[in-house]
């Protein structure tokens, strides 16, 4: 039967990719796996052998574990605030007419498209430096002590670092949802004598409810590994070690590779954990 | 109560003009029809008087307050959109209830009226549906639901039949004509479609280029249009429109003579040959050339008629049912 044959052809003609999909996640994957139960030390004799659980245990019995998680989840959390509800406004604004519309929207988009690492050091360089940054400088325009960003308000920064980097993201996804709104039904509420903050609270923001959706559950995934922003700023001092670092930190800084694969495993436990709960909460949206 | 005037109202967009100054009043229970062909303007006169777009000039009264600078929401006027409109995530019970909620009506009343409401559009049993679920023709009533509950002094359609397909159409014509002869209630209707002008109106208003044409009942305007372009706009299939020698012959530079005018007579006035024959059952249209008078006669023959293509046929116009015309267009009364 021709479609048996087609069948098997396509399976065929999608293997490749399934194996180095496959391969790509399994490998390393089963190396962690393995190296978490072994006591691997690479420059104080390598492979020691297999240790059980103790590196598990060990791992999670530290006194910076939970703070990590705790950095971690305010990360997340206070970017996926702040982009979410910016990304909605903004999103608002630019659906508006308006001149140099076009170069506006590419300017928006912008961020994006720089890399975490020198999104990262400009901020820490050009606005943050307590001497020469640009908010130090507006600071003492105003007769006020320059805020020591990094160190006095550690995680606030991070999480304005990465924010300026993901509402792009956000302010895209929500544009285009914005962009395929009825204007009737805006015009409807208007002739039923909704104000203007009802039909933002009855009409648009439930219309956006499947795109924020989208946003939350995308940035999430990403957020949760944050790294370049933490390791070109503070390294992981003054609160923000998140588990990602810790693990970075306990791998290179510590070398200890069973160590870290054991917290390795943890973060993937961790990141299916939210995901879940994510899908939980959010997810029926995407029903509808 | 529910009379509207429009004293010079004028509309611009940038450099265009929508709306030429226009003077029209639409008195209490009366069904008003816009009709004109797209980019008439129809459209922008009802979202004027609905507040939905300010007017460039001129002056809108409703029942003789002036309403030009007033909110939409507060002309009491109610309008049911050509997309319908509907609020996708609520229930049908929650989108007629919105504008009683944002009205601050009491629970109680609120569903008085709901379900008083659904049973006149029957409704009922669609309550906690989604918009989604329901059929066009559903959404069509939900929309109107919605602009019913609010009593509003005037109903405002926006082309409400022109995404339902044809025999649905034909009976949401009759459902709203019946609802204004229950309500008793002003109703402004925008269609480009003439046979829902004359089938519903009271009243018709002819637009072209932002400017009324005519301004009549359905019979004025197919009896005595007052000019060429209401004659085509009006009745189907198209008036006839003969110029030259034939028009010279009547006394003007154009004549016009509707197809039921003109009967079928082996010995008649015009000769031809006939083109495509349609054969409706009750009426067979018979598209009539090579008469030397105009590319196509039309010609409404009743019954069923045993023409076919090629075949010569000889046509009698009544001679008292002809349109005269002068060279611009306008009646010879």
């Amino acid at each position: 039967m021709a479609t048996q044959h087609s069948r098997s052809a396509a399976r065929l003609m999608m293997a490749p990719a399934v194996v180095l999909l496959l391969g790509w996640m399994l490998v390393p994957l089963a190396m962690t796996l393995t190296f978490s139960f072994k006591q691997y030390l690479p420059l104080r004799g390598g492979d020691l052998g297999w240790v059980g659980f103790e590196n598990y245990v060990r791992f999670v019995t530290s006194s910076s574990v939970w703070p990590s998680v705790q950095a971690t989840l305010v990360i997340v959390g206070g970017v996926l605030l702040i982009t979410v509800v910016l990304g909605v406004l903004l999103a608002m604004l630019l659906d508006q007419p308006m001149w140099g519309q076009g170069i506006v929207r590419i300017l928006v988009i912008a961020p994006f498209f720089v890399m975490p690492t020198v999104s990262a050091l400009v901020w820490k360089n050009m606005f943050m430096d307590p001497v020469n940054g640009l908010f130090a400088h507006l600071w003492k325009a105003f007769g006020l002590v320059p805020v020591e960003w990094l160190s006095q308000a550690s995680l606030a920064s991070i999480i304005m670092i990465v924010s300026w980097q993901w509402l792009p993201f956000a302010t895209l996804i929500l544009l285009t949802a914005i962009q395929s709104l009825d204007s009737e039904q805006l015009e409807a509420a208007e002739m039923d004598g909704a104000p203007p903050l009802s039909r933002f609270g009855h009409i648009i923001l439930p219309h956006l409810a499947r795109a924020i959706t989208v946003v939350v559950l995308i940035q999430t995934i990403f957020l949760l590994s944050v790294f370049a922003e933490i390791f070109v700023t503070t390294q992981g001092s003054f609160g923000t070690r998140t588990l990602t670092y810790l693990i970075y930190q306990r791998v290179l800084e510590s070398q200890n590779v069973g160590l870290g694969s054991a917290g390795g495993i943890y973060a993937v436990v961790l990141a299916n954990v939210v995901a879940i709960f994510l899908m939980r909460i959010v997810g029926k949206n995407l029903d509808a | 109560m529910g009379q509207i005037t429009l004293e010079q109202v004028t509309k611009r967009f940038g450099e265009v003009d929508v709306i030429r100054p226009l003077d029209l009043v639409i008195e209490n229970g009366e069904f008003t029809v816009f009709v004109g062909p797209s980019g008439c303007g129809k459209s922008t006169l009802l979202r004027l008087i609905a507040g939905l777009e300010d007017v460039t000039s001129g002056t809108i009264r409703i029942d003789g307050k002036d309403a030009t600078d007033i909110a939409p929401a507060r002309r009491g006027l109610a309008m049911v959109f050509q997309s319908y409109a509907l609020y996708p995530h609520m229930s049908v019970r929650k989108n007629i209830a919105f504008p009683l909620k944002m009205a601050g009506i009491d629970k109680a009343e609120q569903d008085r009226r709901i379900a008083q409401a659904a049973a006149a559009l029957n409704l009922t049993d669609y309550l906690d549906r989604r918009p989604g679920q329901l059929s066009g023709g559903q959404r069509q009533r939900v929309a109107i639901g919605r602009a019913i509950v609010r009593e509003p002094s005037a109903f405002l359609f926006d082309e409400p039949l022109s995404n339902l397909d044809a025999a649905l159409r034909v009976g949401m014509r009759l459902e709203i004509s019946e609802l204004h002869e229950r309500l008793k209630t002003t109703m402004i209707y925008v269609t480009h479609d003439q046979v829902e002008a004359m089938t519903m109106a009271d009243k018709i208003v002819v637009l072209r280029a932002g400017r009324i044409e005519q301004v009549g009942s359905p019979l004025e305007l197919y009896r005595s249009p007052r000019n060429l372009f209401v004659a085509g706009f009006i009745g189907s299939p198209r008036m006839n429109v003969i110029a030259g020698a034939e028009a010279a012959r009547h006394g003007a530079h154009t004549i016009g003579i509707r197809p039921e005018h003109i009967d079928v007579a082996a010995d008649g006035r015009w000769q031809g040959r006939v083109g495509v024959a349609e054969h409706l059952g009750s009426d067979t249209f018979l598209h009539i050339h090579d008469t030397g008078l105009a590319d196509t006669i039309t010609v409404r023959a009743p019954g069923e008629v045993g023409m076919r293509h090629g075949d010569r046929v000889g046509l009698s116009p009544r001679t008292d049912q002809f349109h005269r015309f002068d060279d611009k267009g306008l009646r010879i009364s």
